[in-house]
């Protein structure tokens, strides 16, 4: 008798579709234990939505210009506190006629971005260097000026959502080459160099950002030449991409571990220099290896990009907190109205990217079984 | 090996060996060259900046050193686990502060760790809904910055909420209000020593019990109830002793005047917020790290498990546990230190942990930044170092011992 080979078909789909009756006994009702469990967290659904769906949609004041508007017994979120200080919450202090400036660099940031994020686009080399070289530049005298025809804003003015993405988006740019640097000097032949790559890297990741801040903010003019004093915001990023570069070494080190050691060996043997093996055989299997790391990287420090308000920058966070400050929009329910926005938009950029590195992670995974 | 290969190649063809390439087509030359280029830049790096900082301050007319630990600090903290008083020094409030940082942590790791087991566990449920909520609390919690956490529990919730004279009351004796969380305060009297020598007591011999029945099983293969046994000596010995030395301790309720509620245990809403926040932002990374763990044990070793006839709760503990460990302690480990690290963000709430008192109101009074910075950083380092030691001997323990 032949045996049938089933190993490579789908498995069968059942026969019968199940019930939505049937489907609740299997899946919430199997056991007294399980009853018990989806009980309890019916409960702690009803203890939790209702309230909230009730505070931010059905009880919410949705329009007016004053607090005034807000000022009815019972009701429930402000938005319109949070309409009229859009403008604050994404440019901060900037001032209003150079709008333009920030928006023209945030679309030409996503002009960069997006099409380096889908895989299988050409030109993907040329857009990377464009990235990392061009568009900082192109972003630093788009949004501080000084040039003829675009007046000058100091960094003081910077605020919201656009210092958020500056700090973050300065940190990763840095960090990719710093912390490729490091990687490879923490694997290194020579004992010098590995030894000053391990304390560097541990030394940061060993210290909380806030205290590297406050290094940047307080102890580091006292380092530095008298009359020479960077602003504010220059110091913290350098701080930043100090402290996440650490990170960013840890995860190109994964990457690097995952390569077998005789791609190297082969590239040294066609006659390849130490860096040419590198640049052109080892580091790109292994950063593709770890583009969910280095997402997740950049979550991390997007999420961290907050702790400037500790310094005194006002980042996405720093500047809702200082408008509900702001006597004109004292309301009682202003904390709870203004904190939900921003966890909000924080949620949708962290959970959006993410989502990115799950689909990268499955898409590496297929290509490596292959 | 591979050197001594090619030398019996070139003997074998009676060849001299070729002399090392001479200057810089020696790779050790050139080795030693760039490490010294490195490290000559590094220390000329160093040097610039500490001369750059000596001649600093000496234009500012600080002075260096650690003296000033020893001056009268003059401010008070709000939260102290050890006497303090504005009389104390600079280095008392450096241990106040370095004190508030490791109860808030430890309490902090513990909850953490409890709840993202919790979480981990309830994820894989083949309860759809547990399953559901909890990867529906991993995604929302682990997505928002924890600052913004903080700023939610304290800013829009804990202040807000009513004063001592309309504190919610969710149980008898435990009291929340704009003034912090009240709970029942154990009193001890001078019998507790013995209650809790008996305590200890109890745990070390439960350990002897079960090592002892362990060794038993090896040798014999005869079973002995040791972890029932342990557990109620554990819980039988403290009890005897409780009965005996005539209730040792009691909880003492908070009393309200009219003001405000005085006796009892006083949780500070700071300190409130800042476990909330940490706990739960850290549960929902250990969560998926759990989560990751379970299953990452293949499930051919449940079913070799069923087959040999273990039973689901050994099967659990004896082989998907130990397994599963050995993938979670790792990330586990710096997820602890993360929580440890984060709780730095306590300056933002104003709790007094170590950065808020020290890097923050030490350093504005005396300007001695360097030396400030300098200590808090060590702090932290130390406590890394100290956790991933405990850690590593703990994971080398665990380890597969591949034979």
């Amino acid at each position: 008798m032949a045996m049938e080979d089933v190993t490579g078909r789908p498995p069968p789909k059942n026969a019968m579709p199940i019930s939505p009756i049937g489907w609740a006994r299997r899946n919430l009702f199997s056991s007294v234990g399980n009853t018990i469990l989806t009980l309890l967290s019916l409960y702690l659904l009803w203890l939790l939505v209702p309230p909230f769906v009730d505070f931010t949609i059905f009880s919410a004041v949705w329009t007016g210009t004053t607090r005034e508007a807000c000022l009815v017994p019972d009701a429930g979120a402000c938005w319109p506190f949070v309409w009229a200080n859009i403008d604050q919450f994404i440019y901060g202090r900037y001032p209003p006629s150079e709008i333009w400036r920030v928006n023209l660099t945030f679309a030409l940031g996503a002009a960069v971005i997006i099409p380096m994020l889908i895989p299988g686009l050409p030109a993907r080399k040329l857009n990377l260097v464009f990235l990392l070289v061009v568009y900082p530049l192109v972003a630093l005298v788009l949004l501080a000026g000084d040039r003829p025809g675009l007046p000058p804003v100091p960094t003081s003015e910077w605020g919201g959502l656009l210092v958020t993405l500056v700090v973050a988006i300065t940190g990763i740019v840095a960090s990719l080459p710093l912390g490729v640097l490091l990687a490879l000097g923490r694997r290194s032949d020579m004992p010098a160099i590995r030894m000053l790559s391990i304390i560097f890297i541990e030394f940061w990741r060993g210290v909380p950002l806030v205290t590297v801040l406050f290094m940047a903010s307080v102890m580091l003019p006292l380092f530095l030449p008298e009359g020479f004093s960077p602003d504010n915001l220059l110091r913290c990023l350098v701080g930043v991409a100090l402290f996440s570069s650490a990170y960013m070494a840890e995860v190109v080190r994964g990457g690097l571990q995952a390569i077998p050691a005789g791609q190297y060996e082969a590239a040294r043997a066609v006659g390849l220099t130490y860096w040419q093996a590198m640049m052109q055989v080892v580091l790109p299997q292994a950063l593709r290896h770890v583009i969910p790391g280095i997402v997740n990287t950049f979550i991390g420090l997007f999420k961290d990009t907050t702790l400037v308000l500790i310094v005194g920058l006002f980042d996405l966070l720093g500047q809702v907190r200082a408008q509900l400050s702001d006597p004109n929009w004292t309301v009682p329910q202003g904390a709870l109205t203004g904190y939900i926005f921003a966890a909000l938009v924080f949620w949708a950029f962290c959970f959006g990217m993410s989502q990115y590195s799950n689909f990268m992670e499955r898409r590496l995974d297929t290509s490596r079984e292959r | 090996m591979r050197r001594r290969y090619g030398r019996h190649m070139s003997m074998g063809q009676g060849q001299k060996r070729p002399r090392a390439a001479f200057g810089w087509y020696n790779p050790r030359v050139r080795s030693v060259f760039y490490q010294s280029v490195v490290l000559v830049s590094v220390l000329g790096i160093v040097w610039f900046f500490a001369a750059t900082a000596q001649h600093n301050l000496e234009r500012l007319n600080i002075s260096s050193g650690l003296g000033f630990l020893d001056t009268t600090a003059g401010f008070g903290i709000i939260q102290t686990l050890i006497p303090y008083s504005e009389q104390s020094s600079y280095g008392r409030a450096f241990l106040v502060g370095l004190l508030n940082t490791l109860v808030v942590a430890v309490i902090g790791i513990v909850l953490a760790t409890l709840l993202g087991f919790f979480v981990g566990i309830a994820r894989l449920s083949r309860n759809w809904l547990i399953a559901k909520l909890a990867a529906a609390y991993v995604e929302i919690m682990r997505n928002i910055p924890l600052l913004l956490h903080l700023f939610f529990w304290y800013f829009a919730v804990l202040r807000p909420l009513p004063g001592p004279e309309n504190s919610l009351t969710p149980f008898d004796g435990v009291y929340l209000n704009n003034r912090g969380l009240i709970l029942p305060a154990p009193v001890f009297d001078g019998s507790a020593v013995y209650f809790f020598a008996s305590i200890v007591l109890a745990l070390v011999g439960s350990a002897f019990l079960i090592r002892w029945s362990k060794r038993r099983q090896i040798a014999t293969g005869q079973l002995f109830p040791a972890w029932r046994t342990a557990i109620g000596l554990a819980v039988a010995l403290p009890a005897l002793v409780w009965l005996v030395a005539g209730r040792p301790f009691e909880l003492e309720f908070a009393v309200r005047d009219a003001f405000d509620y005085t006796g009892g245990m006083r949780l500070l809403p700071e300190f409130v917020a800042l476990v909330l926040g940490l706990t739960l932002y850290t549960a929902a990374f250990i969560g998926e790290i759990v989560r990751a763990g379970i299953q990452s044990v293949s499930k051919g070793q449940r079913e070799a498990a069923a087959a040999l006839g273990l039973k689901d709760s050994t099967t659990l503990r004896l082989v998907v546990i130990p397994q599963a460990l050995r993938l979670i302690i790792p990330p586990l480990t710096s997820q602890i230190l993360n929580l440890t690290k984060n709780s730095s963000l306590a300056v933002a709430i104003a709790y007094p942990d170590l950065v808020a008192v020290f890097a923050g109101t030490v350093l504005n009074q005396t300007g001695q930044a360097i030396e400030v910075i300098a200590l808090t950083m060590a702090v932290y380092l130390t406590l890394s170092l100290l956790t991933s030691l405990a850690m590593n001997w703990y994971n080398a323990r665990i380890a597969l011992k591949e034979r």
